[in-house]
C-alpha cells in the first residue's frame, strides 16, 4: 500500500512537470459525465449478473439438479473461454448499437464466475453438515439459509469479486458498441494520439477497478461469518 | 423406550437390492444405553437413521415411548430426538452457543432461555461457558468439538438420543475420558440412548444392551456380560475376540467380588493370636490397619508362624491397593504387575474394607458356566 502511494506520488510529480495534470484537467467535464455513465454500466450489468447468477448457481446445486447441473456447468465453462470482446461483438450483432447490448455483453461476461462459484461453494458444503441439520429437525429452507449459504458465502464472494473485476476491466470496451463510458476518452485518445485524453479515461477506470475490488473485499470480510472466514 | 418391530430397509442399487436391515426386532428400555455393534457395512447406521427417519424404512415399525413414529411429521419427530453423528457436524458458521441453541430455537424457545440452557450444558461437559460460548468450532480441539456435539444433541432435553460412532474420531486416551464423562452424565440424565460403535471395548463399557449385527441381521441382543460369556454363534465369538473372558473383567467392580470376611488386625495385636485367627479362617495373610482403619501392611502366615511379639513388628508393606469402584481389569492388572495373588481394597476415604483374590475373580467369571440356568440361548 505504502509503495503504491509512493509510486503514485512520484508519477504525480512527473506528470505535474510535464503539464500533464493541467491538460487532463481540460477534460474535467467529460470525466465526470463519462464516469457516471461508466459506473451505471458496471452497476447495472454487475447487479443483474449477481441477481441472476446467485439464484442460478443455487438452483443448479439442488440435489434434484445434480445431473443436469454438470452438463450446464460444462457448457458455461466452455462459454467462459470466449473472449469478452467477442461477447460484446456478438451482443452488438444481435441487439444493435447502444447501452442495452453493452450492458448485456458485460452481464454475460461477468455472469459465469458468479454461477460457477455459487455452484462450487454450495457443493463444497460437506454432506454431514446437511445431514446433521436434517437430523436435528431443520427444514430445507432453514438448512439453506442457516447452514448451506453461510458456508458457501466465502467462495461465492470470490466469484463476485472476479466477476466485477472482469466487468470493470471490460467496461471501457462498451464504447466500441456505442455504450459510452470512460472508453470514449481512452479510445478517442488513442485514435488522436492524445496521451492526456487517454489518461483522462484510463486513470478513473483504474481507480474504479481498485475501488470496486476493495469494496467487495471489505463486504466479504464483514458479511461472511467469522467461523468460516479465512480472512478473520 | 424404543421398540423396533421387523424393521427392514432394502436399497435398490444398480448392482441389485441391498438389504441393509433385515427384520430387526428389539426393545430398549427407558434410560438404557443400547450399543449397535458389528463390522463395517452391517447396517448399524441404516438402522439408527430409520429411527429419526433420515432413512425411510421399507417395512416394519418403530415405536418411541409406545407411539408409532409414522404418526409424526418427520421434522417434528427429529426435534424430539437428539442426534450426534460421527463427523460431529458442528456448523462452522455458528458459535458454540448458536450451535447448541439450534433445536431450542426451532422449538420456539425464547432466546434468553435457550442461552441459559447452552451455558448450563457447557458447564456439564466441563467447558467453561465464559470461555467457550462465543468460540467457533474451528477454535476447539477435536475432543472439545465432540463434547459440544453431545451438548447440542441434549439441548432441548430430548428423551431419546441417537449417536453414530460419536467418539470415533478421537485419540484413544481422550476417548476414554469422554466416554467416562458421558456415562457420568447419562447416570444423571437417564436418556434412552442408541449408540453405534464398531469397537467391542466401547460397547462393553457403555452398554446396558448390545445388539450385534451381521449383514443386516440382528445376530444377538443381550447384556454385554451375556454377549461375552455366551456368544450366540461363532461369528459373534470371533467378533468379540478370543480374550472375551478378560473383557468381562471390565463389567465387574472390585466391590462385587470382595471376600465376605474382611479380617484385619491392628499393629499391636500379638502374633500368636493373629496366626490363630488366620488358621481359623484358612487365610494365608492378614492386613494390618492403623487406628483410622487404613491398611498399613500385612503379615504372611508362613513368615510369622514361629515369631512372637506384636504383628506390627513383622509388618510387610502392601505393594498396592485398589478402590472399591475400580473394575476388575484394573485390579487384575495391578496383581499381575506386582506378582501378587490378592489385593487390599479401600473405600473412597482410604479405609480398608476387604480383599480381592485371584481365586475369587476366576470363580466369579466361571460361575456363569456352572449355574444350571445360564444355558446359552
Ligand atoms: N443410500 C444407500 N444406497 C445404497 N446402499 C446403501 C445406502 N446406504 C447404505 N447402503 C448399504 O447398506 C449397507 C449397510 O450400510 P450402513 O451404512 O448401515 O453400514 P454400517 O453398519 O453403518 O457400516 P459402518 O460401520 O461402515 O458405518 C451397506 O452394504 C451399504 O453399502
Ligand atoms: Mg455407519
Amino acid at each position: 500500500m505504502a509503495i503504491a502511494l509512493i509510486v503514485a506520488f512520484s508519477l504525480g510529480i512527473i506528470a505535474q512537470r510535464n503539464g500533464l495534470i493541467d491538460s487532463i484537467g481540460k477534460y474535467r467535464g467529460d470525466i465526470v459525465f463519462l464516469t457516471q455513465q461508466h459506473i451505471k454500466l458496471v452497476a447495472i450489468s454487475g447487479g443483474l449478473a449477481i441477481a441472476v447468477g446467485v439464484p442460478l448457481g443455487l438452483w443448479l446445486s439442488r440435489p434434484g439438479m445434480r445431473r443436469a447441473a454438470e452438463t450446464i456447468m460444462q457448457a458455461l465453462n466452455l462459454g467462459s473461454t470466449i473472449p469478452t470482446l467477442a461477447v460484446l461483438a456478438l451482443a452488438m450483432t444481435f441487439l444493435g448499437i447502444g447501452v442495452v447490448p453493452a450492458i448485456f455483453g458485460l452481464w454475460a461476461a461477468s455472469l459465469l464466475p458468479i454461477v460457477r462459484n455459487t455452484y462450487a461453494g454450495m457443493l463444497g458444503v460437506p454432506a454431514h453438515f446437511i445431514e446433521a441439520a436434517t437430523g436435528m429437525g431443520m427444514r430445507p429452507l432453514q438448512i439453506l439459509s442457516g447452514v448451506e449459504l453461510p458456508n458457501a458465502l466465502f467462495v461465492m464472494f470470490a466469484g463476485i469479486r472476479t466477476a466485477l473485476a472482469v466487468n470493470v476491466g471490460t467496461a471501457p470496451l462498451a464504447f466500441l458498441i456505442g455504450g459510452g463510458g470512460l472508453g470514449e476518452l481512452i479510445f478517442t485518445g488513442i485514435d488522436l494520439n492524445e496521451p492526456s485524453m487517454m489518461l483522462a479515461g484510463a486513470i478513473p477506470t483504474a481507480l474504479l477497478a481498485v475501488l470496486v475490488d476493495y469494496a467487495v473485499g471489505a463486504l466479504a470480510y464483514w458479511v461472511v461469518p467469522r467461523g468460516v472466514n479465512p480472512l478473520r | 423406550m424404543i421398540k423396533l418391530e421387523n424393521l427392514t430397509k432394502a436399497f435398490e442399487t444398480p448392482a441389485g437390492t441391498v438389504v441393509a436391515a433385515d427384520r430387526i426386532t428389539m426393545e430398549v428400555a427407558d434410560g438404557e444405553i443400547c450399543v449397535l455393534l458389528g463390522p463395517s457395512g452391517c447396517g448399524k447406521t441404516t438402522t439408527l437413521k430409520m429411527i429419526n427417519r433420515l432413512i425411510e424404512p421399507t417395512s416394519g415399525k418403530i415405536f418411541i415411548n409406545g407411539k408409532d413414529t409414522d404418526r409424526y411429521d418427520p421434522v417434528e419427530l427429529r426435534r424430539t430426538i437428539g442426534y450426534v453423528i460421527q463427523q460431529i457436524g458442528l456448523f462452522p458458521n455458528m458459535t458454540v452457543e448458536e450451535n447448541i441453541c439450534v433445536v431450542p430455537k426451532l422449538l420456539g424457545w425464547d432466546l434468553a432461555k435457550a442461552r441459559t440452557r447452552a451455558s448450563e450444558l457447557l458447564a456439564t461437559i466441563n467447558l467453561d461457558p465464559a470461555l467457550f460460548l462465543k468460540r467457533y468450532p474451528k477454535e476447539l480441539s477435536g475432543g472439545q468439538q465432540q463434547r459440544v456435539g453431545v451438548a447440542r444433541a441434549l439441548a432441548a432435553d430430548p428423551p431419546v438420543l441417537l449417536m453414530d460412532e460419536p467418539f470415533g474420531a478421537i485419540d484413544p486416551i481422550n476417548r476414554e475420558v469422554i466416554q467416562d464423562e458421558f456415562l457420568k452424565m447419562h447416570h444423571r440424565l437417564r436418556k434412552t440412548v442408541m449408540f453405534v460403535s464398531h469397537d467391542i471395548d466401547e460397547a462393553v463399557k457403555m452398554a446396558d444392551k448390545v445388539a450385534i449385527f451381521r449383514a443386516g441381521k440382528l445376530e444377538q441382543f443381550d447384556s454385554p456380560d451375556n454377549i461375552l460369556a455366551h456368544p450366540g454363534n461363532s461369528f459373534i465369538a470371533d467378533f468379540v475376540g478370543s480374550d472375551r473372558t478378560l473383557k468381562r473383567l471390565r463389567l465387574v467392580r472390585v466391590g462385587d467380588v470382595l471376600q465376605a470376611s474382611s479380617l484385619r488386625v491392628s499393629g499391636d495385636e500379638q502374633v500368636e493370636q493373629t496366626v490363630a485367627l488366620m488358621n481359623e479362617h484358612g487365610q494365608e495373610f492378614m492386613v494390618i490397619v492403623d487406628p483410622e482403619g487404613r491398611p498399613r501392611g500385612y503379615v504372611d502366615v508362613d513368615i510369622v508362624r514361629d515369631r512372637s511379639g506384636a504383628v506390627g513388628e513383622h509388618c510387610a508393606p502392601l505393594p498396592a491397593t485398589v478402590r472399591l469402584d475400580e473394575d476388575l481389569r484394573a485390579a487384575v492388572s495391578t496383581m499381575f504387575m506386582h506378582d501378587i495373588r490378592w489385593l487390599a481394597c479401600v473405600d473412597r476415604n482410604g479405609v480398608f474394607v476387604g480383599c480381592v483374590t485371584q481365586r475369587g475373580i476366576t470363580r466369579l467369571l466361571g460361575e456363569t458356566y456352572r449355574a444350571p440356568d445360564a444355558v446359552p440361548h
